[in-house]
């Protein structure tokens, strides 16, 4: 029987070890009837533990890993559990379907919502038809229609970011993914509906931004958001990739580092091991805060709405005047 | 008989001859060498191939505007370091060494009027740092832009520019938010925006205003495009056909309006604005 293993990161190690003992101790016990309460009820406290301390302490890049975690839930995952009456609308009606970026009428609790997110793939073949959940044009242009048709029946619009970029190909380039995103940037400044933007993932650059413009910028506690990827920064600053560790420290790219800096609004805690090790709580949190934010900002008038949304943004940056 | 006497000078190896660096350019589109009087009275265009070499902020301001009606604004901002950013250089050190040549930022921006038109403009400067769009670049654009609108008077902007300036981490990606933020009000009044894109436009700038132009015109021969010609090719592992990204690629798929040839650039953007808005015409 071919089970895909379960994939974990470097520094996890020690916590995938104590979940196998315990999982085959449970095993064990069920096999031959014996009473294996008290080692496990140890054995879980040193799970907690590690895990607590873990992820309290994850340096940047590690950050960066579980934010790139393979088993992380996707976009599609918070859809299946936070919302109701999913209907996927696909297609830019100009070029093609990007499956990069998904989005669709959906219900949150009493609200129906229009719902976007780029879109990683689970698999090979599946990462393949969604290329790594890195946009094409058309995507942008999709995720574009699908706000307009929110904003036609005064729906908000919910999006989710999860994308390593902009996809840098030769069709992406000819079909004019820097106007696609540019267009974006400026539509969504002008939509009169409540936006909100959950960093899932990794938001990384252009890529991210291009259906990030809201009116809160919501965060998972290991989602990071970055102008560059450490990797990219590495390269060009250092000269060489290898100075990853460096460069992830540099750009102050975590959550916090973020709410920090006033471009994130809220932070959502994560269950102790990451999103990845319990994907029910993180929805629920998530689904929570994304409430409550919508219930606030369903009660602006347009007007205002859009006005905060241009400060909001007019606001962020550092500079010196003499 | 003199010249049968004459003693033969062995023949030696002749060195290089380096083209005098103030008094020639090389042109780097066809190699051809060029007396610089009388490029920079060609404003930097290649006689034999029409090459659009690199040319200062002033240049542009003096292509564009009328003599003497150039004012600037918002020239006391700078850059600070809100990251503490240190990759091999200080980012400090950094805008240090590129202040040393004269501009304390990537772009300037101020009013003038265009063939009588009054305008807005922003130039920026791709000397300072790759043209990179920080903080102040954003909040200069800004700014600019909030001028054009209070005096209902449109904006130019020439862009320049290798993308986001890293140094400023997330800041530097939400200046592409706040310029088109900015746009995003010029477009709800009607007031016109004519981006002038040039070698070389990439990253954040193309990705936000520099694409946003009501009308977008490039110069010949420029490099356009969102990802970075090297990036792509480490990508896709294949190598980029000829011509990929230049202005005249970019034109012909669609993302700008018209290649002008910098010498008919001022008269191109004045029948533009004058076709926009009629107020103008008197």
């Amino acid at each position: 029987m071919s089970k895909r293993p379960t994939l974990h990161l470097a520094f996890e190690r020690d916590i995938v070890e104590i979940q196998a003992q315990i999982s085959k101790l449970l095993d064990l016990a069920e096999r031959r009837d014996l009473d294996v309460t008290e080692e496990i009820e140890g054995l879980s406290g040193r799970l907690e533990l590690l895990k607590q301390q873990t992820y309290e302490n994850l340096e940047p890049m590690q950050q960066v890993q579980v934010a790139r975690h393979p088993s992380r839930p996707y976009t599609l995952d918070y859809v299946e559990r936070m919302f109701t009456d999913w209907v996927e609308l696909r297609g830019d009606r100009t070029f093609r379907d990007d499956e990069a970026i998904v989005g669709g009428w959906a219900r949150l609790r009493e609200h129906s919502v229009m719902v976007l997110g780029q879109q990683k793939g689970r698999d090979m073949k599946e990462n393949l038809r969604r290329n790594f959940g890195m946009p094409h044009p058309e995507g942008y242009r999709k995720a574009l229609r699908l706000m307009r048709q929110a904003e036609k029946f005064g729906r908000p619009v919910i999006i989710f970011i999860d994308t390593p970029g902009a996809y840098p190909g030769v069709g992406s380039e000819e079909r004019g993914i820097g106007e696609a995103i540019a267009f974006n940037l400026r539509e969504m400044f002008r939509l009169r509906v409540p936006l909100i933007s959950a960093v899932i993932g990794e938001g990384m650059s252009g890529g991210a931004l291009g259906i990030g413009i809201t009116d809160k910028i919501l965060m998972l506690e290991h989602a990071i958001y970055s102008v560059i990827s450490p990797e990219g920064c590495a390269a060009i600053l250092w000269r060489s990739a290898d100075r990853k560790e460096e460069a992830a420290r540099a750009l102050k790219l975590t959550a916090h580092d973020l709410l920090e800096m006033g471009v994130c609004d809220q932070v959502i805690p994560e269950p102790s091991g990451g999103a990845h090790s319990d994907w029910d709580e993180v929805a629920h949190a998530l689904e929570e805060v994304l409430y409550d934010t919508l219930s606030g900002l369903s009660k602006l008038p347009p007007k205002q709405l859009i006005e905060s949304r241009r400060s909001k943004y007019n606001s962020i940056g550092a500079w010196r005047e003499a | 008989m003199a010249w049968f006497r004459k003693d033969k000078k062995p023949l030696t190896a002749q060195g290089r001859r380096d083209v005098p660096k103030d008094v020639f350019d090389k042109c780097p589109g066809c190699g051809e060498i060029c007396y610089r009087e009388r490029l920079g009275k060609n404003l930097n265009i290649c006689p034999n191939c029409n090459h659009h070499m690199r040319i200062s902020v002033e240049a542009y301001l003096s292509i564009l505007l009328d003599k003497g009606t150039f004012e600037e604004l918002n020239e006391d901002l700078s850059a600070s370091d809100p990251l503490g950013f240190s990759d091999q250089k200080s980012y400090p050190e950094r805008i240090a060494s590129a202040e040393a040549k004269g501009k304390n930022e990537a772009v300037v921006t101020g009013t003038g009027t265009l063939d009588g038109i009054d305008i807005t403009i922003a130039v920026m400067d791709f000397q300072f740092i790759g043209g990179s769009m920080g903080s102040v670049v954003g909040e200069k654009i800004y700014r600019v832009a909030d001028t054009a609108r209070e005096a209902k008077v449109p904006l130019v902007i020439v862009s320049a520019s290798g993308g986001a300036r890293m140094q400023e981490g997330i800041y530097s990606l939400m200046q592409m938010a706040k310029t088109s933020a900015a746009l995003s009000r010029l477009h709800d009044e009607a007031i016109p925006f004519v981006s002038i894109l040039t070698h070389p436009t990439t990253g954040g700038v193309t990705a936000s205003y520099a694409m946003l132009g009501d009308v977008n015109l490039a110069e010949p021969g420029a490099l356009i495009g969102f990802a970075g010609p090297r990036v792509i090719e480490e990508t896709i592992k294949q190598e980029l056909p000829q011509g990929f990204q230049s202005a005249e690629f970019v034109r012909d798929h669609g993302m700008v309006d018209r290649v002008v040839d910098r010498r008919e650039l001022k008269d191109t953007v004045a029948t533009i604005l004058r076709h926009q808005y009629a107020g103008w015409d008197t």
